[in-house]
């Protein structure tokens, strides 16, 4: 469980959060969302150490991140970040195998049983047939169950993701996220997760924080954030909810509808 | 340590045949196979590199001069006292310091690489290499470091590899992030400078430094090597850098990939490549103060390695090394043979072979960006 109390970052003069809270629970998605520039990415930095705030705490499992060694920290989070591996040359087996690190001295090499958890992180995902190729010639979504399998293979107790579904097609947006509601609870994992588009934030995050300018502007269940009354304001968009075969969706209005709509459509609805 | 977290207790199967999911036992056989090949061909080409030459010397009696004089083995001389010291005392030094010099330059350049996420880094484009030389040459001309005795010039280099890098590096850096593209271009920068530094101060000085001339540290040259405590300075320290490099392979990949992903797997991306860095500078600077600078293997070798073996680099160091070496040698067997009696400066053989590899690079990296 990761608890974080006063949390403050600025970027030169512009402040981007300050007195930040939020608290995870095991076997729960907590979403972090909210408008470009509100610091989301910014908030997980803080969340897994890559960022040090200058005020506050971060508690894994009670204790203090700061006084964790790098190495005991990536024992206990597991983080899939947005950073493009872009023409990696590793095959997708040498790049899950690195998740083993954390738990691997310095110049111990991978044993056996290691190799079984990365292969039965891969199967998890479904990605197992994928090991023997090259990570640069995946697609987009599988390239992020990958990424998954090697967070999984660090076996750490939390599981945290910045925006896991950027640059992915609608369904595999939904596979992606769905494949990590339920690692979440078989698992009993705690996981933070970076998420811009609110519909898929309504369908598999259990906890919501919002982040308004210069910080939470509301935070609690998913059902008590998603309030058109606590999203207008922020996004500055108007807001409908709707349910949906007992599923909660969001429909969305600029103030000032003609402006955004195409003229085909204008025609066609008039 | 391993069992202790929920994922583990729900996530473990019971005990498994052994089997090969992941593939990798496949790959693994290839890299011992080239391994074990390029072990091979470098004995060949040791025996190869002292065998060629001015005069040659049969395969028999080389490897009968060595053994004589290694092993006690053969007893009797079959061979004349003037084959003897060609082979021992001139061609086997001198064959030894190319495959130590190419399999620092070779795994240096993977180090770079790595550090850097760019095809192009290497000892000569970061500025490494002139930084040792200028180092290596204010020690000759100045008397600097004097008080290290006959090891004044490598410990120089070394000083002027680790102040050239680390400048490089503090030019690259802005807000805390390292980018390759600042780093080629501060290195390429900082390499001139020296490089015209060193040039300068070698004229200005009108020492008559007989071999170890502008071209020595410019074009690099092999002709120096002797049986003596350098020589063994350069082999403990270039075969200290290839294992430690080997055995961080893992954090190697992972640097290789990002440095937030580094930092989630536990690793501080500053620290280890501050440490890389030093490891670095130490090795060329041993490496340049020995040989002078010799361009191009650290940027070629390391893709010929990965093309062979793949990029975990547990695999690519090991084989880089054997590949640098080899290439070494060869390069300074044309190098003393091809316009004899004269000796061709060896990184003019290393250029004109790495340049147009380079060219390709280019066209490459071009073809996969469009």
């Amino acid at each position: 469980m990761i608890v974080a109390d006063d949390l403050s970052w600025s970027y030169g003069e512009q402040q981007v959060l300050s007195a930040v809270a939020l608290a995870t629970r095991p076997g729960r998605v907590l979403g972090l969302i909210g408008p470009n520039g509100s610091g989301k990415t910014t908030l997980l930095r803080l969340l897994y150490g890559a960022l040090s705030s200058p005020s506050g705490v971060v508690l894994v499992d009670g204790d203090p991140l700061r006084s964790l060694r790098p190495r005991e920290a990536a024992r206990r989070l597991a983080v899939v970040v947005q950073e493009a591996p872009g023409e990696s040359p590793l095959t997708v087996a040498e790049m899950v195998l690195l998740g083993r690190t954390p738990h691997l001295s310095t110049f111990q090499r991978a044993s056996a049983e290691d190799h079984d958890v990365a292969a039965d992180a891969l199967r998890r995902v479904g990605a197992l047939h994928l090991a023997d190729r090259a990570f640069a010639g995946l697609s987009g979504g599988e390239r992020q169950r990958v990424l998954i399998a090697r967070a999984l293979t660090q076996r750490a107790t939390h599981l945290l993701l910045d925006e896991p579904t950027n640059h992915l097609d609608i369904r595999y947006q939904h596979e992606v996220l769905g494949l990590l509601a339920h690692l979440v609870r078989d698992l009993g994992t705690t996981s933070v997760v970076v998420l811009h588009d609110l519909n898929l934030a309504a369908r598999y995050c259990d906890d919501l924080v919002l982040l308004g300018p210069g910080g939470v502007a509301a935070s609690g269940t998913t059902a008590d954030v998603l309030d058109p009354d606590v999203l207008e304001p922020v996004y500055e968009i108007g807001v409908r909810r709707v349910e949906h075969d007992g599923q909660l969706h969001l429909l969305f209005s600029p103030s000032d509808p003609s402006v955004a709509r195409p003229r085909a459509i204008q025609e066609a609805l008039s | 340590m391993r069992n202790n977290t929920v994922g583990a207790t729900t996530l473990v199967e019971p005990p498994q045949v052994q089997r090969d999911d992941l593939g990798l036992g496949s790959r693994r056989a290839r890299a011992w196979a080239w391994t074990g090949g390029l072990s091979v061909a470098l004995l060949l080409t040791v025996m190869g590199g002292v065998g060629l030459g001015a005069v040659w010397v049969a395969p028999s009696d080389v490897v009968g001069v060595i053994g004589h004089h290694l092993i006690g083995w053969p007893g009797e001389r079959g061979w004349t006292d003037s084959t003897d010291s060609i082979v021992w005392k001139v061609r086997l030094p001198r064959v030894l310091l190319a495959c130590l010099v190419g399999a620092g330059l070779a795994v240096c350049g993977v180090a770079l690489q790595a550090m850097v996420r760019n095809l192009l880094a290497d000892p000569y484009l970061l500025g490494v290499n002139s930084g040792a030389s200028s180092g290596a040459a204010a020690a000759i001309l100045f008397g600097i470091g004097a008080g290290f005795g006959e090891h004044a010039l490598q410990v120089s280099a070394f000083l002027g590899a680790l102040a050239a890098s680390v400048l490089v590096f503090l030019v690259a850096r802005s807000a805390g992030r390292v980018t390759s593209v600042r780093l080629l271009l501060a290195g390429v920068a900082v390499g001139y400078a020296l490089y015209a530094a060193t040039s300068f101060l070698i004229f200005a000085s009108g020492s008559a430094e007989g071999a170890r001339s502008v071209m020595f540290w410019l074009l690099g040259s092999l002709g120096l090597a002797q049986w003596n405590t350098p020589l063994a300075v350069v082999a403990v320290v270039v075969l200290s850098t290839a294992a430690l490099l080997t055995l961080w392979g893992r954090r190697l990949d992972a640097l290789a990939i990002g440095d937030e992903t580094a930092h989630t797997l536990g690793i501080s991306p500053e620290r280890f490549r501050m440490l890389l860095l030093v490891v670095v500078a130490l090795c060329i600077g041993v490496v340049v103060s020995a040989s002078g600078s010799i361009g191009f293997v650290g940027l070629v070798v390391p893709h010929l390695a990965r093309r062979l073996v793949g990029a975990t680099h547990v695999r690519v160091v090991p084989v880089a090394a054997l590949i640098g070496a080899v290439l070494l040698v060869w390069a300074d067997v044309i190098a003393r043979t091809l316009l004899q009696p004269q000796e061709i400066p060896i990184g003019i053989i290393t250029s004109l072979v790495g340049a147009p590899f380079l060219l390709l690079l280019i066209r490459r990296l071009h073809a996969t960006a469009a």
